[in-house]
């Protein structure tokens, strides 16, 4: 069968399967300070894994090394199977989207879209007609005659977006594209940066600091911690079975509350919980704020004064302050509007929980 | 509201006070120039200039003029190719050794060219036994003396852009390092390189000391020995370089004007 030609379908054809992404034992320092501690990563090809984590985890120094910008101190990067940890940025065949807007300001769209092209030694013609259908796969070939400085934030980095995939590199590199974008654009656009990912079947590797953002369109996701991966799992692992502490604060909200954990069970303000992985004594217990609710029962439940509560359009979200002074997140239908200073009772949904022992 | 800085009378007076500062020397010498022995004015000094039969007394003038331009396309070389790119490497692989740089650089600044030639007489002691003693050599002395006229320009170009990104990315999309430099860095400089060469011809077709010193011919030392025997030509002479250098600051302000618009 034949594809209708769209300028989807043109890039869809030419697409290959994705590369397989290897990064082996990364160590990487500045000025004797260690910033990568032998970073592992395997990523499939076609994946989508973000690399989330703080400022200063050292995601984007992964990324960085990844696309050859930086030398590793120790370990190597593969792609497709083949070291190319000596191979300079300009010969791994990547495509890159940058944070702060990358476009040349003195080329039009359509010349910074061509550039790699022209660079992989396509002819003029035929290297400005595949630029044009990348325009069109990010919706901006009416703007190909442009100069950057005559477009918005948005549409750079969508420029920057065509201009990284035309190349058809093994592997796409997003390193923070959407963070200098107003919140609706940066929604838009990660949509998009999804669905041509799922579209064209390239391997990428997004750094991003917003969790959100890594929890709506990766296939996996690394969470980074002071120069190491810290866990790395779907969207949904790493949200129900965070494997540490760190994991479990940064993806997602948690109130982290006392219990004593016995075999497979915890207690918490006198409920019986089921956990998530056995464990015994005092722990760390760490609760969702949906899986919190307010209860007018006496027993298995705690009292509570409200601090806070925030309108959040479908949902409200409420912060509580325990009897024993713990602050507990609630996720509750914005018909319940409690106030500051209202005293009320609250439980915990029987789900399985994560623990970790006390520090 | 009260208004900040001075009324507009003031300004008027200022401007007038300061436009007849300037302006009281340039007349007289071109009154001076125009003079005629019968007592009035004419352009016969100026047309005598082009007058092949008077042109024996001024050749020196013409010779010295042409040096100096060899001279300033040399000096816009090394600021073009040498000063340029290092700067480039220093910002985008060694920001540590910017502080160092720029004092070496900015250094000739305070360095009289008295001293400069001092330093520089056994140098061309060398030079002259390898390249010769042709006038051209003096363009190395020439690119050390515009050195921190040429950095201030092209360094606030490389402050207004980001070049780190754009290098990366042109690394990104498959460039080699002389592409970045070339295809992406360069026209992105372009106004400061451009204010940098103009200012780099400003200074070469104004130096005396160092051509005077190490005994070399250019456009100022030959003013000085045809005004031994002809005042005018090199009145007029230093009237059409006042002029030439009045245009290139013109050019350079516009430049300076569409690096802003550009910015903005």
């Amino acid at each position: 069968m034949t594809l209708p030609r769209t300028a989807d379908n043109v890039l869809l054809a030419e697409a290959g399967e994705g590369t397989r992404v290897q990064l082996q034992g990364i160590v990487k320092s500045y000025s004797g300070t260690r910033v990568l501690h032998g970073v592992d990563l395997d990523i499939a090809p076609g994946e989508f894994v973000s690399l989330l984590g703080p400022s200063g985890c050292g995601k984007t120094t992964l990324l960085r090394v990844l696309a050859g910008l930086e030398n590793a101190d120790q370990g190597a990067v593969l792609l497709g199977g083949r070291d190319v940890s000596s191979v300079p940025t300009n010969r791994r065949d990547i495509g890159m989207v940058f944070q702060s807007y990358s476009l040349f300001p003195h080329l039009r769209v359509i010349d910074n879209t061509a550039f790699g092209l022209r660079r992989r030694g396509a002819g003029r013609a035929d290297a400005a007609k595949r630029a044009l259908d990348a325009l069109a796969l990010v919706g901006l070939d009416a703007f190909a005659d442009r100069f950057p400085h005559q477009l918005s934030g948005g549409q750079q980095q969508r420029v920057a977006l065509a201009r990284a995939l035309v190349t058809e590199p093994k592997v796409l590199l997003l390193d923070e594209p959407l963070s200098a974008l107003d919140a609706k654009v940066r929604v838009q656009l990660r949509d998009e940066i999804r669905r041509i990912q799922l579209r064209l079947g390239i391997t990428t590797v997004f750094v991003t600091h917003d969790q959100e953002e890594a929890l709506a369109v990766s296939d996996r996701i690394a969470v980074m911690s002071t120069g190491r991966i810290e866990q790395i799992g779907s969207p949904e692992q790493l949200y129900t079975t965070p494997a540490t502490a760190g994991v479990a604060a940064f993806v997602g909200l948690s109130s982290v509350v006392s219990g004593v954990a016995e075999g497979d069970r915890v207690m918490v303000w006198g409920q019986s919980l089921p956990l998530q992985t056995p464990a015994d004594g005092p722990v760390d217990v760490y609760l969702r704020p949906e899986n919190v609710y307010f209860t007018s029962e006496a027993d298995a439940a705690t009292d509570a004064l409200v601090e806070e509560s925030t309108f959040l359009g479908s949902m409200r979200r409420t912060l509580v302050r325990t009897e024993s002074g713990e602050l507990v997140r609630l996720q509750h239908s914005p018909r319940i509007r409690p106030a500051f200073g209202d005293r009320v009772r609250i439980a915990i949904t029987p789900e399985p929980v994560a623990v970790h022992p006390r520090g | 509201m009260m208004r900040l800085g001075p009324s507009l009378a003031t300004r008027w007076v200022i401007g007038i006070l300061v436009g007849t500062f300037f302006a009281v020397p340039l007349v007289s010498t071109l009154l001076y120039t125009l003079r005629d022995p019968s007592g009035g004015l004419s352009f016969a000094r100026w047309a005598a200039l082009f007058d092949p039969a008077a042109s024996a007394a001024i050749r020196p003038i013409w010779i010295g003029l042409g040096n100096s331009l060899v001279l300033a396309v040399v000096t816009v070389a090394i600021v073009l190719l040498l000063l340029a790119p290092t700067m480039i490497l220093v910002n985008l692989r060694f920001p540590r050794l910017k502080a160092m740089f720029e004092f070496v650089v900015l250094l000739p600044i305070s360095i009289p060219a008295i001293v400069l030639v001092v330093g520089l007489a056994p140098i061309y002691l060398q030079i002259g036994r390898t390249l010769g003693t042709g006038t051209w050599t003096l363009a190395f002395a020439y690119g050390i003396t515009v050195l921190p006229f040429a950095f201030r320009s092209i360094q606030a170009s490389i402050d207004a852009a980001d070049l780190r990104t754009l290098a990366e990315a042109a690394r990104s999309l498959g460039a080699s390092w002389p592409t970045v430099v070339v295809q992406v860095l360069a026209p992105n400089l372009r106004q400061g390189l451009l204010a940098a060469s103009l200012i780099s011809i400003a200074v070469v077709l104004g130096e005396f000391t160092i051509a005077s010193l190490l005994n070399r011919q250019v456009f100022q030392t030959a003013m000085v020995v045809v005004q031994k025997q002809d005042p005018y030509a090199p009145a007029i002479f230093t009237l059409l370089a006042l002029l030439f250098c009045f245009l290139l600051l013109l050019i350079i302000g516009r430049a300076a004007r569409g690096t802003r618009k550009a910015g903005s």
